[in-house]
């Protein structure tokens, strides 16, 4: 690390293309050895955030730094402790894997007999040792995001950009990439994702910055960010449609808010202070207006519901 | 003797590195390279043998000694899509944003890449002239001035690698390519490759005579000692200065712009 401080810094990152604001200012401080979720829907910037702190794409104003060095000034020193996973799997699909990762190590500089070992020790920690010599063409999707995993793992950097690194997959291979994130959080990486899944953000982040606009809009780990909402909530399901009206009604009167009604999954959901008295009085609307609940629970908000609220609040028209 | 300094020895490490990753793609799709060796093959035989007894050539000489030098001519030109596929598939797909994250020469990623089409150039144009001589085509004027034939030869390709380069990073799409085709082919049959300029169209005449692959033509039939136009433009005249001139002034313009490109990816 060039220095003590965070693995990632940024201060005031602007970028815009055209009339178009891609970041607004954005201020950026990743504690070494921790994972820092980036969320945001498709355009909020995570991707010219992502290119900027990698040194592949200029800023129009602010710096930033990774492991302490200036990704502008000092790009070659950055570049030689950063890895990077972008949105497309980019390794080279005619060649081999093993052929990719020797490719990639020599680019780093690394001795022909060091690339192959390196290559043979990222293949077996990712599992691909079996396919090492097919085409990558021909490769699954998940196993070709973990040979863009392993490539950008050739040097052991100390800080690692993943961009959106498990959109398209399926839950079987996005867990593999989470187990292989914890890994290397585990072996003392620190981590930057860009992700659209407040899952991902929940299961693997330490922190959670959302971006909207080009603008950090809230900061926090995820039970910060949960708690923002305002305590708990209460979820009654419906077994049928007809009920849904009567019972808003019975929720509204019981709690003093407005549920809010997702239909398709007949549910009403609503935020409340004290949990055990609100869900006793919903309990009893419920009874006394003769609906048949399928289920009462009581819960913490999930990071679904502050993205919500957080882009509501700016957004004019729902997407 | 001082060592080179560490960036320079980078950017021929990565040179070779990059080089290496083109012969690597050959030998696993060897099928791909040979269709590519065997196309100009077979457009040799096809104007050799279906088109060859109708066209005039000046003289008694014999058609096919006059085809070969503009067909491999052609061979170079259309090494422009070979150059711009690899680098849009690269860019498109991430690889080269791949390369501008890893600590290695930036000039290697280009430097490599016009290395290997070097070879891959001077492959098919082995393969050509080996064919040529199969069919009679021969060089009259000695192994120094055929050389110096294939060296032009070469160094229009070398041009068209930049200007491959420039339009992969401008347009960023493999799949372009096929309207590059569009623009390469009547570029290459409007000159002297096949018919005499003169017998076209005035304005159509003063393209050809110009036309870059016009000279490269020329230069060669002149150095190969094979049968041509003659002499009946200034262009014509001065074919060898001109083959050698035309494809520096491509450098010269479509070098800069491609690194200028290149900047522009992080911008």
């Amino acid at each position: 690390m060039g220095r003590d401080g965070p693995a990632i810094e940024a201060e005031g990152l602007r970028k815009r293309y055209g009339d178009l604001v891609a970041l607004d200012g954005v201020d950026l401080a990743v504690p070494a050895g921790t994972v820092c979720a980036v969320l945001g829907v498709n355009g909020a910037g995570k991707s010219t955030l992502v290119r900027i702190l990698t040194t592949l794409l200029r800023a129009d104003a602010g710096t930033a730094r990774v492991a302490g060095f200036d990704v502008r000034r000092q790009a070659d020193r950055a570049r030689a402790h950063l890895g990077l996973v972008g949105q497309h799997a980019a390794v080279d699909e005619i060649l081999g894997g093993r052929q990719n990762l020797v490719l990639f190590g020599r680019l780093h500089h690394l001795s022909p007999a060091r690339a192959a070992a390196r290559a043979d020790e990222l293949l077996d920690r990712f599992d691909l040792s079996a396919a090492a010599d097919r085409p990558v063409a021909t490769w699954s999707g998940g196993m070709r995001r973990r040979l863009d995993l392993a490539a950008a793992l050739i040097v052991d950097p100390p800080v690692l950009f993943l961009d959106e690194p498990t959109t398209g997959l399926d839950p079987r291979a996005r867990s593999d990439v989470w187990d292989a994130v914890r890994a290397l959080v585990d072996a003392g990486a620190t981590v930057l994702l860009t992700t659209q899944y407040l899952e991902e953000a929940d299961r693997l982040a330490d922190t959670v910055r959302v971006l909207d606009h080009g603008r950090v809009t809230a900061a926090g780990t995820p039970e910060e960010l949960k708690s923002t909402l305002g305590g708990d909530r209460i979820d009654v399901v419906l077994h049928h449609p007809d009920d849904l009206a009567a019972a808003e009604t019975a929720v509204t009167a019981a709690t003093g808010v407005a549920p809010t009604v997702d239909r398709a999954a007949l549910r009403l959901s609503v935020p409340v202070t004290d949990r055990v008295a609100a869900l006793a009085a919903v309990l009893r609307a419920v009874d006394a207006a003769g609906l048949r609940a399928g289920d009462v629970a009581v819960r913490r908000p999930t990071l679904d519901e502050v993205f919500l609220h957080l882009t509501d609040v700016r957004t004019e028209v729902p997407a | 003797m001082t060592v080179l300094p560490r960036e320079a020895r980078w950017a021929v490490a990565d040179t070779a590195t990059l080089t290496g990753r083109t012969l690597a793609h050959w030998a696993r799709r060897p099928g791909e390279v040979l269709v590519g060796l065997l196309f100009p093959v077979l457009l040799l035989l096809m104007f050799g043998y279906l088109f060859g007894g109708a066209m005039a050539v000046p003289g008694d000489a014999d058609y096919r000694e006059f085809l070969l030098p503009g067909m491999v001519a052609m061979t170079m030109l259309f090494g422009v899509e070979t150059t711009y596929t690899a680098v849009a598939v690269d860019t498109a797909r991430g690889v080269t944003d791949r390369f501008r994250s890893l600590p290695m020469s930036r000039a290697a990623v280009v430097t490599g890449r016009a290395l290997a089409d070097l070879l891959h150039s001077a492959a098919a144009l082995a393969v050509v002239l080996g064919c040529g001589v199969l069919i009679g085509w021969q060089p009259h004027r000695g192994p120094l001035r055929a050389l110096a034939a294939v060296a032009l030869l070469l160094l229009l390709r070398f041009a068209m690698i930049w200007l491959g380069v420039y339009l992969a990073l401008l347009l960023r799409r493999p799949e372009t390519v096929a309207a590059l085709q569009i623009l390469v082919w009547p570029l290459g049959f409007a000159s002297n490759a096949f018919v005499a300029p003169s017998t076209m169209p005035g304005w159509l005449a003063a393209v050809a005579a110009w036309n870059p692959l016009s000279a490269t033509v020329a230069a060669a039939r002149d150095l190969f000692g094979n049968p041509g136009w003659g002499a009946d433009s200034w262009p014509a005249e001065h074919a060898v200065a001109l083959a050698v001139a035309w494809p520096l002034l491509l450098v010269a313009v479509f070098l800069p712009l491609s690194v200028l490109r290149w900047q522009r990816l992080g911008r």
